[in-house]
């Protein structure tokens, strides 16, 4: 058998995939308009953010037998069966599936033809391009499509507005109080909203609404609703709905049996459905009446979450029923109203602005005798009580791909799985709008698997939450910290994290008091161990920059105390080989010469790198040298959940390899690029934009509150490039550069006292013969140097000589 | 003399030849030091609650002699150092390595004679 389907979209992907999985045996041709294969249209918005291309393409179904791409299907010859695409192209089929999904209805207003729409990954790429010469934006549609539009459009530097011409934002979704509490949010977001009013034309660079107001407008995308793509049916004679989309069966079949329609244009029970689920279920349908089996749609769920960074609103069920309860705060921004049956005995559905909580618990439940009072309902999810544990076996928990409670309750068990990501790869729950996860987190805890944040044995909390509890309780060590909120006396995983938040907090030398007892080796000795108990000496040559002098000094001491010397990666001097009691008489020469620590051994800033920039290179545009040395000095010494290594180049050659950092800075012509969440290592990862064109305090006063906001949420050794991920790079903006939160003074705050505080450790160390007592071999030897270090001679220079290992 | 803590298991050894390492002021709680003993390598360590253990300086798993250097905590109830090369956690009571039962590193007697930590590794 031969099939063709027409479209290469979600709902496609998901059919041919089916297919695979039932093990079909014929031929598979899919035809798609678009240049690529099929992508996570529902993810489409990350695309502008975090997410690239790669990233949201789906993987390609092995049962695939020719993919035709960048082609559009013109018409079909339904007594040859035969598609022609407009490129001349014929297809034969035995078997035709379309699945062509829709597009984005753009009103017939004067000057239409300057806006954009929000459907495609070329659509994307062009609203990006327009806005980067543009300073402001207009969405029309304040629907939950066009809501996200617009927190792009503001994600990508534009002041934007939304224009809807219902009442209320989101009015398909939410009723008039939520709608009112919704508007608040979006506000707060920083986006202008105007209701009650529709587009009256489109002007060179400005629209104007019915209502006679203008707006400056350098951009402007329609999301005013979506017409299903039905123009091949209609040219093929097949019956189309009165409002658009191809008429089907409950099986997907159009009045033609060899020919089906699945998806966003498919018009089934009188319906047309917007949301990826419904389309899903259609095309598993339609792939099991191929293959001879009997499946029939009836029906989708419409519930519907808002993917807007910081704001929660989701419906589900029926909006609408003979009881209703609500709970409106609009103080805090919240507004949730649930519908129940006349009995009061059944949930019908829901509403939650601002505390979407009870969504993915509730959800599930719609249609179900009611286990708990209505009223506590409306705080399911804020611990009171019910939880998808209680749920049936039969409830559906993700609603996207139709994975029930019971089927991921048999996998956990069954499989064995014990976390999130198990979950997904076998039942396939949560992998593609992602809001019933937490729902699968909660089921694997009943099912005894124990997701711990908990750093170690000692303590249940992770580092962002013990750093909290140390900020807001004014804790100053580690020992009123265990006896308050932890148990035992700590290990090599609490003690240093402990450690690192107390120096971020409070500062001082870290081989003060009690808090030396919590270093880790390196910390303890501010040197670096070395495979034979010798230590490694680091100082620091800000931005790689270094005078004749100073590398005489550092080739003296090398050479007087017999060390091994290399340059680092890190444009710098490493000086292997020291024993424990020589690194204070190696400090005391290096100090004395205007060295200072660099940190190699501390969970701090390490280096700056730089590259020459305008001051030499021909090509420079800033002065890379100058600025990095001034990042380093602010930054030295700052302990962090992990290493932070910075770069800046001085033009866009990058020769400071400045994307592969923790941040990195890449001049421009007006200014600078801030990059951050690059590294090296292990999982290589290049730096995300995260502004541009800054002037050089704009530039500081951004990395200052990146990183404090960094030090304080990020957990235990968690470089940037994962934790700038986990918090997406839209909130950070959002946080950091439009104070989202509120908390940028004490962010930067925070940071001026670590720049006022800063002093350097290995100075105070020399200069504190409390401290010096530690650097000794032996206590009862103080002058033994320890016998069972030795070296040997390798090109020069020393290196340790391998000592056996034999166990116990 | 005042003993202030004296392993019981050695209480009846015969064979104890005590070398006085530094005052017991000296150390840090929750922090150990190196002492060369009889030719010996005994690491010395100062728990949170005032009790002393010496253990083998050396870490059988990388070969060097950093024991001493390791950070001193619990795993349950059991006073532990974790070896500062790649942090295996060896029982301060026992020297045994608890992630491998079969690696463990010998131990001393340890006691304090008027403000003095003596050692034992005859
Ligand atoms: C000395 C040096 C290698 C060299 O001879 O060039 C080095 C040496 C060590 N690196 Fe490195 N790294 C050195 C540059 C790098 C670089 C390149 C760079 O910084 O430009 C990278 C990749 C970039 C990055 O970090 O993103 C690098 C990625 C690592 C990693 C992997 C980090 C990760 O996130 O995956 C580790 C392991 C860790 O930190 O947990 C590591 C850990 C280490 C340690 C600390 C391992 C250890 O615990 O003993 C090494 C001891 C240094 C010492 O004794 O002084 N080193 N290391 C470089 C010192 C740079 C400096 O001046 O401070
Ligand atoms: C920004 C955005 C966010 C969204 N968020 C959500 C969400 O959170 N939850 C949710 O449930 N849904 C969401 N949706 C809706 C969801 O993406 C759609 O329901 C889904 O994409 C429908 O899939 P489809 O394959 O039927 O149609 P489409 O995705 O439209 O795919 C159809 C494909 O067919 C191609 N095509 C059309 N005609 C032809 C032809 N004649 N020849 C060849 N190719 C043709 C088109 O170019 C297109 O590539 C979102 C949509 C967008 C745009
Ligand atoms: S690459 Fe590995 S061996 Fe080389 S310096 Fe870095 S950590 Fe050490
Ligand atoms: S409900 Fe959308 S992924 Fe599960």
């Amino acid at each position: 058998m031969r099939i063709v389907v027409v479209g290469y979209g979600p709902t496609a992907h998901r059919l041919v995939e089916t297919l695979t999985d039932r093990r079909f045996t014929g031929t598979i041709t899919v035809i798609g308009e678009e240049p690529r294969p099929a992508y996570d249209r529902v993810a489409l918005t990350s695309y502008l953010t975090d997410a690239s291309l790669s990233d949201l393409t789906y993987p390609a179904p092995e049962g695939l037998t020719a993919v035709r791409l960048a082609d559009r299907v013109d018409s079909i010859d339904r007594d040859r069966r035969v598609v022609t695409t407009a490129s001349g192209h014929e297809e034969p089929y035995d078997v035709l599936v379309l699945a062509t999904g829709s597009a984005p209805f753009v009103p017939p207003v004067p000057g239409a033809g300057r806006a954009f729409v929000y459907r495609t990954i070329d659509d994307l790429d062009a609203i990006r391009a327009a806005s980067a010469g543009a300073a402001s934006g207009v969405v029309v549609g304040g629907g939950l499509l066009g809501l996200e539009a617009a927190d792009a459009l503001r994600g990508l530097g534009l002041s934007t507005h939304v224009v809807e011409m219902g009442g209320r934002l989101m009015p398909r979704q939410v009723d008039e109080g939520g709608g009112s509490v919704l508007r608040g949010h979006i506000e707060r977001l920083g986006l202008a909203v105007h209701t009650g009013t529709g587009l009256n034309r489109i002007e060179e660079d400005r629209v104007v609404l019915a209502d006679g107001t203008e707006i400056d407008a350098g951009v402007v995308v329609f999301s005013a609703g979506i017409r299903p793509r039905d123009e091949l049916a209609r040219q093929a004679g097949l019956p189309v709905g009165e409002r658009g989309g191809v008429v089907v069966d409950q099986g997907m079949r159009t009045a033609d049996p060899a020919i089906y329609a699945v998806g966003e244009c498919a018009l089934v029970g009188g319906m047309v459905y917007g949301l990826v689920a419904p389309c899903f279920t259609m095309a598993e349908v339609a792939a099991d009446r191929i293959l001879g089996g009997s499946a029939e749609f009836t029906g989708g769920d419409l519930s519907a979450k808002l993917k807007l960074l910081g704001v929660d609103v989701a419906s589900f069920g029926q909006l609408s029923g003979a009881l209703d309860v609500t709970y409106m705060d609009p103080v805090g921004g919240v507004y949730k109203k649930l519908f129940i049956s006349d009995d009061a005995r059944t949930l019908l559905g829901g509403i939650c602005v601002g505390d979407a909580a009870p969504y993915s618990l509730l959800r599930p439940l719609v249609g179900r005798e009611l286990t708990a009072q209505p009223s506590d309902l409306l705080f399911a999810g804020s611990g009171a009580g019910l939880s998808e544990a209680d749920f049936p076996d039969d409830a559906q928990v993700c609603s996207c791909n139709n994975v029930t409670k019971g089927e991921i309750s048999t996998a956990i068990t069954g499989l064995g799985l014990t976390d999130v990501a198990g979950v997904k790869k076998c039942t396939r729950a949560g992998t593609s709008c992602g809001s019933c996860v937490p729902a699968l987190a909660s089921i694997l805890a009943s099912e005894g698997v124990v997701l711990s944040k908990a750093l170690c044995e000692h303590f249940d909390h992770s580092r962002p939450e013990l750093f909290d509890i140390v900020r807001v309780r004014g804790i100053t060590t580690f020992s009123q910290l265990i006896a308050e909120h932890g148990k035992g006396r700590g290990c090599d995983i609490c003690k240093p994290a402990v450690a690192s938040i107390l120096a971020s907090l409070n500062g001082g030398h870290v081989l003060e008091g009690e808090q030396a007892a919590l270093q880790d080796t390196n910390d303890h000795f501010l040197a670096n161990i070395q495979k034979n108990g010798t230590y490694s000496v680091v100082p620091r040559i800000p931005g790689g920059e270094i005078t004749p002098e100073k590398l005489i000094v550092i080739g003296e001491v090398a050479r007087d105390f017999g060390l091994y010397t290399k340059i680092t990666g890190g444009q710098r001097i490493d000086l292997f080989g020291a024993r424990v009691e020589e690194l204070p008489k190696i400090w005391k020469r290096l100090v004395d010469a205007g060295f200072e620590s660099g940190h190699a051994y501390g969970k701090a800033l390490r280096t700056v790198k730089s590259c020459v920039g305008s001051t030499w290179c021909r090509y420079g545009v800033q002065d890379a040298v100058g600025m990095a040395i001034a990042l380093e000095l602010r930054y030295r010494g700052l302990r962090s959940p992990h290493k932070i290594k910075a770069a800046v180049s001085g033009c866009a050659r990058e020769c400071a390899e400045a994307r592969g950092k923790d941040f990195g800075v890449i001049a421009t012509e007006n200014g600078w690029n801030l990059y951050v969440g690059g590294n090296g290592g292990f999982k290589p990862r290049h730096a995300d934009l995260l502004a541009s064109d800054l002037t050089d305090e704009e530039l500081v006063r951004t990395i200052d509150r990146f990183l404090m906001f960094y030090i304080r949420t990020a957990d235990r050794l968690q470089r940037t490039a994962a934790w700038v991920q986990g918090v997406g790079l839209d909130y950070l903006r959002a946080v950091i550069m439009n104070d989202s939160l509120g908390i940028c003074a004490d962010l930067d705050a925070g940071m001026e006292r670590h720049v006022a505080g800063y002093f350097d450790e290995w100075a105070a160390t020399v200069e504190d013969p409390d401290k010096l007592r530690r650097f000794v071999s032996f206590v009862n030897a103080p002058d033994t140097p320890d016998p069972s270090i030795v070296f040997e001679a390798e090109r020069d220079q020393i290196k340790p000589v391998l000592v056996e290992v034999t166990r116990a | 003399m005042t003993i202030i803590q004296q392993n019981p298991a050695t209480r009846s050894s015969i064979r104890e030849a005590w070398v006085p390492i530094c005052a017991y002021t000296d150390l840090l709680p929750e922090r150990g030091a190196a002492a060369l003993v009889a030719g010996h390598q005994v690491a010395v360590f100062r728990t949170f609650d005032g009790r002393l253990f010496a253990v083998g300086n050396r870490d059988p798993f990388s070969g060097a002699y950093v024991i001493s250097r390791g950070i001193v905590g619990t795993r349950g109830e059991e006073p532990v150092v974790a070896a500062p090369m790649h942090k295996q956690p060896f029982s301060l009571v026992t020297g045994v390595c608890l992630d491998d039962p079969a690696t463990a590193i010998p131990t001393y007697p340890i006691r304090v004679v008027n403000g003095t930590v003596e050692v034992s590794a005859a």
